[in-house]
């Protein structure tokens, strides 16, 4: 037998999750909703920080949320108080959402009718950050009791986001928290990410996050269509 | 572990290259792989044996390229490696990234088909 014969190729992987991703992405701009996707570790604060917005944002807005978990409607009925419609993704056995659970979840939904679309993922650090889900906006929330370093020890959710959040700020003397240690590793694995702080507690920061959320659908606004 | 899914979407892109060329069986399949892609290769390369059976690529091997990060410097303007994964700072003189140019390659580059 002779040797074996390169063929060249050039085919970058396009996972089926990306095909997916990008149709609803498509979708949400023609829809003209601003979808924005939190991930963090479980019980970084993303359901009471939704609580929150929901309750300010809704006033003059139209919102809708979707969030993921392995089991329970709990955080469905949680944010259901707030009179927007919300549903629950249970995902099983699964760490993550992925685009098709989000095309499915948004399937008899008419997305015109919405101004923002939440998307609240497991809490995860690792696995959610290889899923696009056809967001506009991707924050990473970071708790003050994670500690310092969770940038540096998961920097690939870092990495795939376009903001952090740092949450429960109202806890930064209590813990001897080095917030700038924080936004400081933040920046060595994401140079140049926008972080915002917030205590859904006190209220603290909590204007500029939502102001800061604004302003990013009027860029979306007047974003060219794709 | 997403690694499944990814190896099921490398066999999928392979056989339609293959098919493409008219080539009916490769030995080898190889692929570069960046460090920041998020894509383990030991779970890369034992998802790969399974997402290839019963096809014709099932006897192939799975050849990974590991590619290491490379930056846009934001001081130095050059293409630089980091001076430690995961932290993005030139190696050269320390100074923050203003954009990853390398890393973040999931490709396939070749095919090796027996002579």
């Amino acid at each position: 037998m002779s040797e074996p014969r390169m063929v060249e190729v050039r085919r970058k992987i396009l996972k089926e999750n990306d095909l997916v991703a990008r149709r609803l992405r498509d979708r949400f701009h023609r829809a003209g909703v601003q979808v924005i996707s939190l991930v963090s570790s479980p019980g970084a604060g993303k359901t009471t920080l939704l609580e929150r917005v929901l309750t300010d944002l809704g006033r003059d807005h139209r919102i809708a949320a979707l969030v993921g978990d392995l089991a329970t409607e709990n955080d469905a009925a949680r944010l259901a108080r707030f009179g927007a419609p919300v549903k629950q993704i249970t995902t099983g056995t699964v760490c993550h959402l992925d685009a098709t659970m989000v095309e499915r979840a948004v399937e008899t939904w008419t997305l015109e009718e919405f101004d923002f679309l939440f998307i609240e993922n497991v809490g995860n650090l690792v696995c959610p950050s290889s899923f696009d889900l056809g967001e506009n906006l991707r924050i990473v929330l970071v708790s003050t009791p994670e500690g310092e370093d969770k940038p540096l020890k998961y920097p690939t959710i870092f990495n795939t986001a376009d903001a952090a959040l740092v949450t429960k700020l109202d806890l930064t003397d209590v813990l001897g928290f080095d917030l700038d240690a924080l936004i400081q590793n933040i920046q060595l694995v994401r140079p140049g990410m926008p972080v915002l702080k917030v205590s859904v507690r006190t209220g603290q920061g909590i204007t500029e996050f939502e102001q800061f959320l604004l302003k990013r659908r009027s860029t979306l606004e007047s974003a060219p269509t794709v | 572990m997403h690694e499944l899914t990814i190896a099921l979407n490398i066999v999928d892109g392979a056989l339609e290259e293959m098919q493409r060329r008219g080539i009916s069986q490769a030995s080898a399949i190889h692929l570069r792989l960046g460090r920041l892609s998020g894509v383990d290769k030991d779970a890369l390369l034992f998802s790969y044996g399974v997402a290839s059976e019963e096809t014709p690529l099932a006897k192939s091997r799975l050849i990974i390229e590991d590619v290491d990060v490379v930056v846009l410097c934001s001081a130095c303007g050059s293409e630089r490696p980091i001076e430690s994964f995961p932290i993005l700072i030139c190696a050269e003189c320390g100074a923050l990234a203003a954009r990853v140019v390398h890393g973040e390659e999931l490709e396939i580059t070749g095919m090796e088909i027996d002579g």
